[in-house]
C-alpha cells in the first residue's frame, strides 16, 4: 500500500552515542504528512533518544535527519522549533514554577503572529477544557493528567507541522489516558502529523497508521498498525530486548 | 529617644541594608538560574559601577548622568565576562567553572588595583544626598542616601518583577532556570537568554555598587568582596537560584545584622558575622533548598 502524501520527516541511518553507549545504531524511518507513526519498544531501546535527536537536543554521530527536504541534523533546537517540529517530552518537563498560562505562552515563544496565537489558545481550550480553568495556577500544582494535557498544549502552541510525543500516557490515570488519546485522535482528524512514542502498544497501534519497533538502538520491525497488531513478531521483538 | 523611635530607626536601617543585599543577591540568583554557576565576579561588577560614577563625576559629569553611565558600564562588564570567560567553558565540569569564576574575580580586582591602587578614594556624593531628615523631633534620622537606596531598590525591583512575570524573555529566563532542556524544546534561544541574564544581573550589581559606595563614602577595587559574600548568604537563605528567594533573603539578612547589633548586648553583637553564618548553617541543615525552595538541594 503506497502512501500518497509526501514525506515530511525522513531519518536515515541515525547513530547517537553517549560516551561508550551506542544508543542508536543506525535507525531509519519516515513520517509522511498527515500520518501518525508510532515508535514502540522496550525500555532503553532508544525511543526517547530518537525524538531528542530529531529535536536537536542530542547530536547525531552519523546519519541524516531531513525535515521537509532540509537536513536538520545537529542544528540548534530553537531553529528546529521554528522550522515546525515541536515535542511533548517524556516526563512532561513543564515549567512547574510558572503558571499554566505562562507555560502556554512560552510554547508559542518562536511565533510572532499574535492573533493566530490567541486563536490557537482557544483551540487548546476546546481540546483540553480543564486548562482554561487552571490558567492562573502554577503548572507544578496540576495533577499528572492535567500536566500531560498542558505538555501537549504547550507543544501545540508552537503551531508545529510535526508533533513529537514521548509517552503521553506516562504517570496519567487510566481515565485521563483515554481522554488524552481521544484528543490525539481529534488532532489526527484535523490533519496533524505525529511521531508517537508509547509504552502502551494497544493504544499506540490504535491511533497510529504505521509503527516501528525499536530494539537496542535498531529498527527490529516495521509495518502498518493493523498488520502489527496481530503479529506475534511484535511480542518477540519486545522479548528479544528484555533478554 | 523613646523605645519606639529607636525600633523605628533600626527598621529603617534594616530596610536600607537589606535593599543593598537584595539588589546584589537578585543578580547572583539570576545568573545561577540560567548557568548553575556561582558568579563570584558579580561583586567586581559592583566595583565597576561605583568606579564608573566616581571617575565620571571627577571629570564634571552631573551625578544622575554618571549613575546611569555607571549602571551601563556594569552591564557591559557583565556582558564581556560572560562572552570572554564563561561561554567557552559553559559545558565544562562544575569545578572548572567555579575556578574560572574565582579567576575572573582575581583578575578584575588586580587590574583594578593596578590602575587605581588599593587605597580607598572618596566617592563624590552631591550635597543634596548628604543631608539627613529627621522625624519625631530628631529621634529618627535618615540620610538622603538611605532614602534613595530604599526608593531606587523598590523601583528597580518592581521593574524586575514586571520583567520576569510579564515579558517572554523574563519568563524564558525563569523557564531556563527550571529546566534547560525543556527551554530548548519550546524553542527558547537559550544563548540569548544567558546574555540577557548577565546584562540584567550586572546592571543591578552596578546600581548596588553605586549605592554601597555612596553609603560607605569611598570606592576601592576590592569593595565588592563583602557585599558578594553577604548576598551569597542572602541568596542561600532565600533559596539559591530563586529571584524571589534572593529578595526575601536579602531583607532577612539585612534585618538580622542590624537587629543583632541594635538589640543584643555588645558582648554578643560583636560576633555578628559569626551569628549570621551560624544561622546560614542552621538553614542549610533544616531547609537545604532555602526558604522558598524547601525541596531542592543546593549544588554550588
Ligand atoms: N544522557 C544519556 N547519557 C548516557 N546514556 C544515555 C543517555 N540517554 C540515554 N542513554 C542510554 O541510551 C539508551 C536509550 O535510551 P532512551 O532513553 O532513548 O530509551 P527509551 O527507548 O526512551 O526507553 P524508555 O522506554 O525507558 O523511555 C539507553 O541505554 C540509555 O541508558
Ligand atoms: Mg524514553
Amino acid at each position: 500500500m503506497a502512501t500518497p502524501s509526501p514525506v515530511l520527516l525522513s531519518v536515515e541511518n541515525l547513530e547517537v552515542n553517549f560516551g561508550a553507549v551506542r544508543a542508536l545504531k543506525g535507525i531509519s524511518l519516515d513520517v509522511h504528512a498527515g500520518e501518525v507513526v508510532a515508535l514502540v519498544g522496550a525500555n532503553g531501546a532508544g525511543k526517547s533518544t530518537t525524538l531528542r535527536t530529531i529535536s536537536g537536543l542530542s547530536r547525531p554521530r552519523g546519519g541524516k535527519i531531513i525535515f521537509d527536504g532540509k537536513p536538520i541534523g545537529g542544528i540548534a533546537p530553537s531553529r528546529i522549533v521554528t522550522l515546525g517540529i515541536a515535542q511533548s517530552p517524556e516526563g512532561r518537563r513543564l515549567f512547574g514554577g510558572l503558571t499554566v498560562a505562562d507555560n502556554l505562552r512560552l510554547g508559542a515563544c518562536t511565533r510572532t503572529d499574535k492573533e493566530a496565537i490567541v486563536r490557537d489558545s482557544e483551540r487548546m481550550f476546546m481540546l483540553f477544557p480543564i486548562l482554561k480553568q487552571r490558567l492562573k495556577q502554577l503548572a507544578g500544582t496540576l495533577s499528572g493528567g492535567e500536566q500531560q494535557q498542558l505538555a501537549l498544549a504547550r507543544a501545540l502552541m508552537a503551531a508545529p507541522r510535526l508533533l513529537l510525543l514521548d509517552e503521553p500516557s506516562l504517570g496519567v490515570a487510566p481515565l485521563l489516558v483515554r481522554h488524552i488519546f481521544s484528543a490525539l485522535a481529534e488532532l489526527k482528524r484535523q490533519g496533524m502529523t505525529m511521531l508517537l512514542v508509547e509504552q502502551n502498544i494497544t493504544l499506540a497501534l490504535d491511533l497510529a497508521d504505521r509503527a516501528y519497533v525499536l530494539r537496542t538502538g535498531q529498527v527490529a520491525l516495521s509495518g502498518r498498525s493493523a498488520e502489527l497488531r496481530d503479529s506475534e513478531r511484535v511480542a518477540q521483538a519486545y522479548l528479544g530486548a528484555a533478554t | 529617644m523613646t523605645q519606639l523611635d529607636y525600633i523605628l530607626q533600626q527598621i529603617v536601617n534594616a530596610v536600607s541594608l537589606g535593599s543593598l543585599y537584595a539588589l546584589v543577591a537578585v543578580g547572583l540568583s539570576i545568573v545561577f538560574g540560567v548557568l548553575k554557576l556561582t558568579n563570584f565576579a558579580h561583586g567586581d561588577v559592583m566595583m565597576v559601577g561605583a568606579f564608573g560614577v566616581a571617575l565620571l563625576v571627577g571629570i564634571g559629569v552631573p551625578f544622575p548622568v554618571a549613575v546611569i553611565c555607571g549602571i551601563a558600564a556594569a552591564a557591559v562588564a557583565g556582558f564581556l565576562i560572560e562572552r570572554i570567560a564563561y561561554r567557552p567553558i559553559r559545558d565544562a565540569p562544575d569545578v572548572a567553572r567555579l575556578l574560572t569564576s574565582l579567576a575572573v574575580t582575581y583578575i578584575i580586582e588586580n587590574v583594578g588595583i593596578l590602575v587605581f591602587t588599593s587605597s580607598p578614594r572618596n566617592f563624590p556624593l552631591p550635597d543634596i544626598l548628604n543631608t539627613s531628615w529627621e522625624m519625631s523631633n530628631g529621634a529618627i534620622t535618615f540620610t538622603s542616601i538611605n532614602l534613595l537606596t530604599i526608593a531606587l531598590t523598590f523601583v528597580s525591583l518592581l521593574l524586575l518583577g514586571w520583567f520576569i512575570t510579564r515579558t517572554t524573555t523574563g519568563l524564558g529566563m525563569r523557564a531556563a532556570a527550571e529546566d534547560m532542556s525543556a527551554a530548548h524544546l519550546v524553542g527558547l534561544n537559550v544563548n540569548r537568554l544567558i546574555i540577557v541574564a548577565f546584562i540584567v544581573a550586572s546592571a543591578y550589581a552596578g546600581l548596588a555598587g553605586i549605592l554601597w559606595a555612596a553609603q560607605a563614602g569611598v570606592v576601592q577595587p576590592q569593595m565588592g568582596f563583602t557585599p558578594l559574600l553577604k548576598a551569597f548568604v542572602a541568596a542561600i537563605i532565600g533559596g539559591f537560584g530563586s529571584i524571589a528567594g534572593a529578595l526575601v533573603g536579602g531583607y532577612i539578612l539585612g534585618a538580622l545584622e542590624i537587629f543583632i547589633v541594635a538589640f543584643l548586648p555588645s558582648s554578643v553583637s560583636s560576633y555578628r558575622d559569626a551569628i549570621v553564618f551560624a544561622v546560614l548553617i542552621a538553614f542549610l541543615l533544616v531547609r537545604p533548598g532555602g526558604l522558598l525552595q524547601p525541596n531542592r538541594e543546593i549544588k554550588l
